[in-house]
């Protein structure tokens, strides 16, 4: 078997036994990225010789039985988000084109103490504003599957490092879908955890109450080895949940007859392309066939779940990126006259079209006048929301729908019209409002040859019920197909 | 229900925002927020009279510890990322005369 096709546990299996070892899994990875990577720009950093180094100090740690993690020597991509200790973290933004870390997202520290080794920094949307990874500062990532399409976003360049096998497995960040939607687009298996359940601490904010840590990875057996691994409470991050249900490995069990499944109506009605509809309801059928219920209903208030969203984004994004002002960290622009100048100057050229774009609305609507008709009724119908959801969770255990409304459109096509943009988040974007944990997991390949993903839902603190309907759904399908023969050696 | 954006709000959130829009930005700006607030205004459709705000989804209750420095002194390292600094202290515009 090529190193290359092994899932993150194999290869941990592998390194283990003695049969690989960390350096071959990372020499496996840089010779993929030298080869794909031109093409693909999945990384915004990567450096050849510090991710050998520290892989060989892996394999010598394993070696020595000082490292026994169940991911040790795993060679990792961590979306530019996340700070990583002395390496340079730019949130895909001209604003942060040199800051390096002080310190690391406790979610790498915890991947490190599970012994993975890290290749580099993935690309994403400008502060992970965006649906594409088009907005970066840094260029745009492709989809392996096809190099004229998107790979979606904002973590594009994690869900196509994965696809493409520049890395074993990535870590990315979701706030409305980021996680969910490029695993949909680039035929991988992604998911965003309950609110709470993975630290932010390191995570640079984009809307805090919205951000959830989560793996993008070959398989649903990675995706529950990985999330053991960076599931933690954290003194340092105030929304910290301290949870003691954290052994997703045991819900990875393909029994799941009598499990209550729920198909929201509206998720399936206008808007949604035909061949996802299909592969989705196939995927259905086949939980069904093993012994699940399945019943139709009705979810409400699905159109609001977008305009709550973004003006509650918006407005936490204007508020949390105060900080870029050029005085402690990042770019400073050249030329200004006084302090109140130099701020204006460096944000205006240290940010880009989308995150303007977003500070102004979320200016505005926290504004006096506008306060409380715009932000605190998004707040009153987030609420809403989540009572919907409540309803919906008293009588099924997961809720299944698309990920997405299409396959990864083309290069192009999205940043034209925002609205149209963030209509495409209207399957994932409700489940950060209401704190819901929920896993993209491919069902089929479109016409084009683009792969679609089943969204699989669960309710606040049950990502074992996903888990197991998604490894139940696994089983049955088979190994699901490369990113095209074209990156074959 | 279509929201019309004033050259004076779009002047009056760049100084919240604290942006300079150039002209053009300006012009896109004014549209992209009015067709956003017309979105947004479907929110309007529902009666959300006695619903809270919903803040946050776990009520955890404030996260307190002591006021005890934990971490370090990683002083050094924090300034090493300033634009500009001046031995300890990050350097800024002057702001008094």
């Amino acid at each position: 078997m090529d190193l290359l096709d092994m899932t993150a546990a194999e290869l941990a299996a592998g390194i283990k036994s003695g049969s690989t070892s960390a350096v071959e899994a990372m020499e496996a990875v840089i010779a993929r990225i030298k080869k794909s990577e031109a093409e693909l720009n999945c990384y915004v950093t990567f450096d050849e010789e510090s991710a050998r180094a520290a892989a060989a100090k892996a394999q010598s740690d394993i070696e020595a039985g000082r490292l026994s993690g169940p991911l040790a020597g795993v060679p990792v991509a961590i979306k530019d988000n996340m700070c990583t200790k002395g390496v340079l973290t730019t949130c895909s933004s001209r604003i942060l084109n040199n800051f390096v870390p002080a310190f690391s997202a406790e979610a790498v520290r915890n991947l490190e103490k599970a012994g993975a080794v890290m290749i580099g920094k993935t690309n994403m949307d400008e502060f992970a504003m965006g649906s594409t990874t088009e907005t970066s500062a840094y260029g745009v990532t492709r989809n392996p599957w096809n190099t004229e399409h998107v790979p979606g976003g904002s973590s594009g360049g994690s869900a196509a490092a994965v696809a493409a096998k520049e890395c074993f497995f990535a870590l990315g960040s979701d706030t409305g879908g980021s996680i969910r939607q490029p695993a949909s687009y680039c035929g991988v298996v992604g998911m965003k955890p309950t609110y709470g359940t993975v630290s932010r601490y390191g995570l640079i904010a984009y809307g805090s109450s919205l951000d959830q840590i989560g793996p993008l990875c070959k398989d649903v057996t990675d995706c529950a080895v990985i999330m053991e691994a960076i599931a933690s409470h954290d003194s340092k991050d105030s929304t910290s949940m301290n949870r003691s249900d954290t052994d997703f490995t045991s819900a990875l069990n393909d029994d799941v007859k009598g499990m209550k499944i729920g198909i929201p109506a509206t998720y399936f009605g206008d808007g949604l392309d035909g061949e996802v509809k299909n592969a989705v309801m196939k995927a259905v059928g086949v939980l069904k066939d093993k012994g699940a219920l399945v019943e139709e209903f009705e979810l409400g208030l699905v159109d609001y779940a977008i305009p709550a969203y973004y003006t509650i984004a918006a407005a936490e994004a204007s508020s949390n990126l105060e900080r870029f002002d050029g005085v402690k960290y990042g770019y400073r622009a050249p030329d200004y006259e006084g302090l109140h100048d130099m701020y204006k100057k460096t944000r205006s050229e240290g940010f880009g079209a989308e995150v303007k774009r977003r500070i102004m609305l979320g200016s505005f609507v926290l504004s006096s006048g506008y306060y409380d008709a715009y932000y605190l009724k998004a707040l009153r119908v987030k609420a809403l929301i989540k009572k919907a959801f409540d309803d919906a969770f008293a009588k099924y255990d997961v809720i299944i729908g698309p990920v997405a409304p299409t396959t990864a459109p083309r290069l192009g096509e999205s940043l034209s019209d925002p609205i149209k943009m963030y209509l495409g988040d209207i399957y994932t974007i409700s489940l950060n409002l209401a704190g819901l944990p929920g896993i993209s997991v491919p069902c089929g390949i479109d016409s084009r040859g683009l792969p679609v993903g089943m969204q699989i839902i669960g309710d606040c603190f049950k990502e074992k019920n996903i888990i197991r309907a998604a490894y139940a759904y696994e089983k049955a399908r088979g190994r699901f197909p490369d990113a095209g023969e074209r990156m074959a050696d | 229900m279509a929201n019309v954006i004033s050259d004076e709000t779009i002047e009056y959130v760049g100084i919240l925002a604290k942006l300079e829009l150039s002209d053009e930005e300006k012009e896109n700006a004014k549209k992209d927020m009015a067709d956003m607030l017309d979105y947004i205004d479907k929110l309007g459709e529902l009666d959300t009279k006695g619903i809270e705000p919903m803040s946050h989804l776990f009520s955890t209750g404030n996260v307190m510890r002591e006021d005890v420095v934990t971490n370090g002194d990683g002083s050094e390292d924090t300034l090493c990322n300033a634009p500009e600094r001046h031995d300890s202290a990050f350097s800024v515009p002057k702001t008094v005369e």
